[in-house]
């Protein structure tokens, strides 16, 4: 607490008794308060620091932010800094590189900080909240045609070893509307991924402009595992800082959240707690929830958090509990598919199991367009049609089917080539929905159930789809 | 006043010694800041107690004061429209008084104090009341009137009685014996108001929602869970549900779910007119939220805060729907703090009395006859949420509550993925309630509801059938007969089952449109068969321009549906068969 800082509790101590995986059992403590950062010296005078994860009596259990190699059980020393974990927080902190603890590693100026937070944050109180209607363009039809991103949203990335997350995550800070004409920033947390990965960001960010206005904070495969417990959360008390001091417009990515949850089985497993599903926590839900739901917006002004994390489904299996949580938590998704991917269509978003949750807030009369939800709706409905009936060839061949179906295949191929496929181009909205309904002019009228019939009346152009069909072969 | 001292932190589960006299589920507010916690197990005269907020910055050796009291839910005028968190802290009045963020230590008054409310007294000097007795009337809403009744326990001789603007806090009743009854009470959590008795549920709760009420519809006073994976659209079912259900009083439980989901709500209900009573949607609702990043010892406890405020408007004899999102994350809640409790897991960590405490909380639903000497009747109709990992409903939650509710209404991640909404599974929900209700659909809807739905049903099973023959030999082996099956369950799915929930026309449909479009369809069915005897090729039946306007019946509004439906039944009637007159 910050008014806890008594003499008890900046005492030094010698007592560590036991020293397992990345935790420390320090004796005869007293007046260290429960999540208290704690700074260890070790034998060779170098220091790490952690954070209490229980209290039982005068024995305190410390989580080590950093390999135990090195600490013994006589000489290290440990010191209670009185305090929970604080994030210094500045605008001055754009531009800069900090590692997983929000420490400044890039050689630049000390940070003097405006207010220094508790990394943990708050909740934010539910009546407080504002309805999350703005919407972002991402200049890819996948996302702003069929699962609109709005500002305050957390919407992730799921995707596979090998399979272009970052990719599209870059492409989409470049195009994001986001960036134009207000205040914005860009909060990155790099948990756990290389230092390639870490320079791709860097470098696509550097290419459109956007350095300047980026909080990096780096943790990378050979940091520290426990760190990146404390990653997430430093760049999100920033990202609340710049949005809710400054009013900006703050885009917050998270990369990899899957070696988040590694680090958090880790602890669990170090704490010999009981495991649930696959050896990950009870609570993670609860901790990924308290990362999450710090995005959105608050009533009275003008900033917004939004959140794009990425994470790496295992073995591209949905129901492992990393994504599975996720989902349950976050506003919608985006899955990338990497049947797609070895197509050679970028992006590779496989949009049946994708969504957004608050798509309908954001799009619509006065937001976007009045046909978009049907449109959407209506290319969703086609394109699963098309998908089921691909499998079902592959059995009984292309002769057994009406012409219907023959038509709903060809609309499938024709959507993942044109509509999906959009390599580097950035699209504007219109473009997107002129697109789709391109794509839907290729079925026969009467089987467009998901349009308002004004709408089709305005829009619904055979001539055009066959111009369309027939350039495209 | 009990005063102990903390001896172990471990996330949300807090340890005090010299707590002698603590009873089990009082509450306790923990350490310098006060946070408040409730003790869930006695061990000598240590205490362990669930704090229901973050403990970082407890120390070993802060104070722990016991209040000697569970948790006590305050009831009375000024509960409906409010927003609160799982122990019923009025989130307005924190955001008013601590701003944007849930600060720690915080209490606030779950009722207005210093809001004056008119009491129209029902009773006189000289009556003798029991427990239940209505002795008065405040108009809480602008048609909710909330009946003050005799608590549960106190019977008597009326001493006096006031009349007058008064406010909370205020006696209006005074009895012989010297009890007051004040315009509020208050209610353990935990505890299950008394009824007289319960009744068997014979009246279907009207949700609008098609699927629903023509398939598998519930009673009021019965209970429902709604199992889903993620996106497949639980909490937009829960809302339509909240937004359109035929109920007087709305609680809404969001618990454990997403914070942007509650200021949906919250945007929308107060612009939402109530088709009944022509006043906003807001006015009869209260909202339990206790989003996913507040406490999880709050989150177990939501659920309770939500059961009881129900339980205290069915006695006033009320129709109330509960919806609760989700349970999984109240299970989850639980199973946290067992963990943190040591106590010996269960299956997949849940703690072994999982079960017990689903059965505690949906047997306090129901249909009842409330206390008091009218006999009044008042209903609780629950509907629950489940998130089952990864879609597996197999797993503890799903099925231990599936061994207690009456309808199952299973979300299909294949049907969201292709947009088809709501997503319930036809083939894997059930309901338990049809017999139990049919009479009363018989007498309101149509002589033949049951025998339509049943058909539509069996037609919709064939399908599943049929589908498995053409995965392997295509539809073009199918005979005619078959493929008009196809066509007609074809567009049940479209036509029918499939309701926008955002619509302005589709999102509510009234009994009696619902049952006249399936009346289109299975007529339109039954004449395919009558030509395909006569020998006219199906193409030449299916291709009739009929079926475009079958398929907009949707757009037709309720208030319209049975004259313009009648008429299209006629004509599906008459155009079809004259294919067969040459």
């Amino acid at each position: 607490m910050a008014d806890g800082k008594s003499l008890l509790a900046t005492a030094e101590y010698r007592t560590v008794g036991e020293v397992a995986g990345p935790l420390l059992f320090v004796s005869k403590v007293r007046g260290a308060a429960y999540n208290e950062m704690v700074e260890i010296r070790s034998a060779d005078g170098s220091v790490k620091y952690g954070q209490i994860i229980e209290l039982h009596g005068e024995l305190a259990v410390v989580q080590v932010f950093g390999p135990t190699a090195g600490l013994d059980v006589e000489r290290t020393t440990v010191r209670f800094r009185g305090e929970v974990a604080k994030m210094p927080c500045s605008v001055n902190l754009l531009g800069r590189i900090l590692n997983g603890m929000g420490q400044p590693i890039d050689g630049g100026p000390e940070v003097f900080p405006e207010e220094e937070r508790e990394v943990t944050g708050s909740p934010i109180n539910p009546w407080s909240r504002e309805e999350p209607r703005d919407f972002i363009q991402t200049g890819i039809s996948a996302i702003d045609g069929l699962n609109t991103l709005v500002r305050g949203q957390k919407l992730p990335i799921f995707s596979g070893a090998g399979l272009p997350g970052n990719e599209l995550a870059a492409a989409i800070v470049k195009n994001a509307k986001i960036l134009g004409g207000e205040e914005f920033a860009i909060v990155f947390a790099a948990m756990g991924i290389t230092r390639r990965e870490a320079s791709f960001f860097q470098e696509s960010f550097a290419r459109s402009g956007a350095l300047e206005r980026v909080v990096f904070f780096l943790n990378l495969a050979d940091d520290p595992t426990v760190e990146r417990l404390l990653t997430p959360r430093c760049a999100l008390t920033v990202a609340e800082f710049l949005a809710f001091e400054h009013d900006m417009q703050v885009l917050v990515i998270l990369t990899d959240m899957t070696n988040y949850c590694e680090a958090l089985r880790e602890i669990s497993t170090a704490r010999e707690e009981v495991p649930g599903r696959r050896g990950y926590p009870g609570y993670m839900y609860t901790d990924l929830a308290s990362i999450y739901e710090r995005a959105g917006r608050i009533k009275g002004k003008t900033g917004s958090v939004t959140q794009l994390p990425i994470l790496s489904m295992p073995d591209d299996d949905i129901t492992h509990p990393i994504p599975d949580l996720t989902g349950y938590i976050t506003e919608g998704q985006i899955v990338l598919s990497r049947q797609l991917h070895r197509r050679g269509i970028f992006p590779p978003i496989d949009v049946l199991p994708c969504l957004s949750r608050l798509m309908n807030l954001g799009i619509g009369e006065g937001r976007t367009r009045g046909d978009h939800r049907g449109v959407a709706d209506q290319l969703y409905a086609y394109y699963a049609e098309g998908v089921d009936l691909r499998r079902l060839v592959a059995i009984v061949g292309e002769e057994a089917l009406t012409d219907m179906d023959r038509m709903a295949l060809k609309f499938a191929d024709a959507f993942e080539q044109n509509y999906l496929d959009q390599k580097d181009e950035n699209r504007e909205l219109d473009q997107t929905l002129e697109l789709g309904w391109k794509l839907i002019s290729m079925m026969p009228r009467e089987s467009i159930k998901r349009i308002k019939t004004e709408y089709i009346d305005k829009n619904y152009n055979p001539e055009g789809a066959r111009e369309f069909a027939a350039s495209e072969s | 006043m009990i005063e102990g001292t903390i001896v172990k932190v471990s996330g949300p589960v807090v340890s005090a010694e010299g707590m002698a006299g603590a009873k089990m589920y009082d509450i306790a507010r923990v350490g310098e800041l006060g946070l408040i916690g409730e003790i869930v197990r006695l061990d000598g005269e240590t205490a362990i107690v669930q704090v229901y907020e973050d403990t970082s910055g407890l120390r070993v050796g802060e104070t722990v004061m016991c209040t000697e009291e569970p948790l006590l839910l305050e009831l009375g005028p000024g509960l409906l429209s409010s927003i609160y968190d799982g122990i019923q802290r009025r989130l307005t009045d924190i955001a008013d008084q601590y701003g944007d963020f849930v600060v720690r230590g915080v209490s606030t008054d779950a009722l207005p104090r210093d809001r004056r409310w008119t009491f129209q007294p029902m009773v006189e000097e000289g009556d003798e009341v029991e427990e239940g007795d209505v002795v008065g009337e405040v108009q809480e809403t602008t048609h909710i009137a909330h009946r003050i009744m005799v608590p549960p326990g106190v019977s008597g001789r009326v001493a006096q009685v006031k009349e007058g603007d008064f406010t909370v806090d205020e006696t209006v009743v005074t009895l012989e014996d010297g009890t007051e009854i004040k315009l509020h009470q208050t209610w353990p959590a935990r505890v299950a108001r008394p009824v007289k008795n319960k009744e068997n549920p014979n009246i279907p709760f009207i949700t609008g929602t098609r699927i629903l009420d023509t398939f598998f519809p519930i009673a009021q006073g019965g209970y429902s869970i709604i199992p889903g994976g993620f996106g497949t659209g639980k909490t937009v079912t829960e809302t339509t549900l909240a937004k359109w259900a035929d109920a007087d009083i709305v609680i809404y439980i969001g618990c454990g779910e997403r914070g942007n989901e509650i200021t949906e709500v919250l945007a929308e209900f107060p612009s939402l007119i109530d088709p009944k009573t022509g006043v906003p949607l807001m006015q009869r609702t209260i909202l339990v939220a206790n989003t996913s990043n507040m406490p999880v010892a709050a989150r177990e406890a939501s659920i309770y805060t939500g059961i009881t405020l129900a339980e205290y408007y069915r006695d006033m004899g009320y129709n109330v729907a509960l919806m609760a999102d989700s349970t999984s994350r109240w299970g989850e809640a639980l199973r946290e703090v067992s963990g943190r409790l040591e106590e010996m897991p269960g299956e997949e960590g849940y703690p072994a009395y999982l079960a017990t405490r689903l059965a505690d909380f949906y047997e306090r639903c129901g249909r009842a006859v409330c206390l008091g000497s009218d006999d009044r009747v008042g209903s609780i109709t629950a509907i629950g949420a489940v998130s089952p990992p990864g879609g597996d409903f197999s797993e503890p939650m799903t099925q231990n509550s599936l061994r207690i509710t009456g309808a199952f209404w299973a979300l299909d991640t294949s049907l969201a993925y292709r947009r088809h909404f709501p997503a319930i599974s036809w083939t894997k929900s059930y309901t338990l309630y049809l017999d139990q209700i049919q009479e009363w659909y018989t007498r309101n809807v149509a002589e033949d509801w049951r025998a339509m739905r049943d058909k539509a049903m069996s037609l919709l099973q064939k399908e599943v059938e049929l589908q498995e023959i053409v995965q392997l030999v295509g539809p073009d082996a199918l005979p005619d007969f078959a493929k008009a099956v196809l066509e007609t369950t074809r567009m049940l799915r479209e036509d029918f089952l499939q309701q926008f929930a955002f619509s302005d026309v589709d999102a509510f449909c009234s009994l009696r449109k619902q049952y006249l479009m399936l009346k289109v369809i299975l007529t339109y069915y039954d004449c395919l068969e009558e030509v395909l005897v006569q020998g006219v090729p199906l193409r030449q039946a299916t291709e009739h321009p009929i079926k475009n306007e079958i398929a907009r019946m949707k757009e037709v509004p309720s208030e319209e549906a049975e004259e313009k439906l009648s008429e299209l039944l006629e004509r599906v009637q008459r155009e079809l068969r004259s294919l067969g007159e040459w």
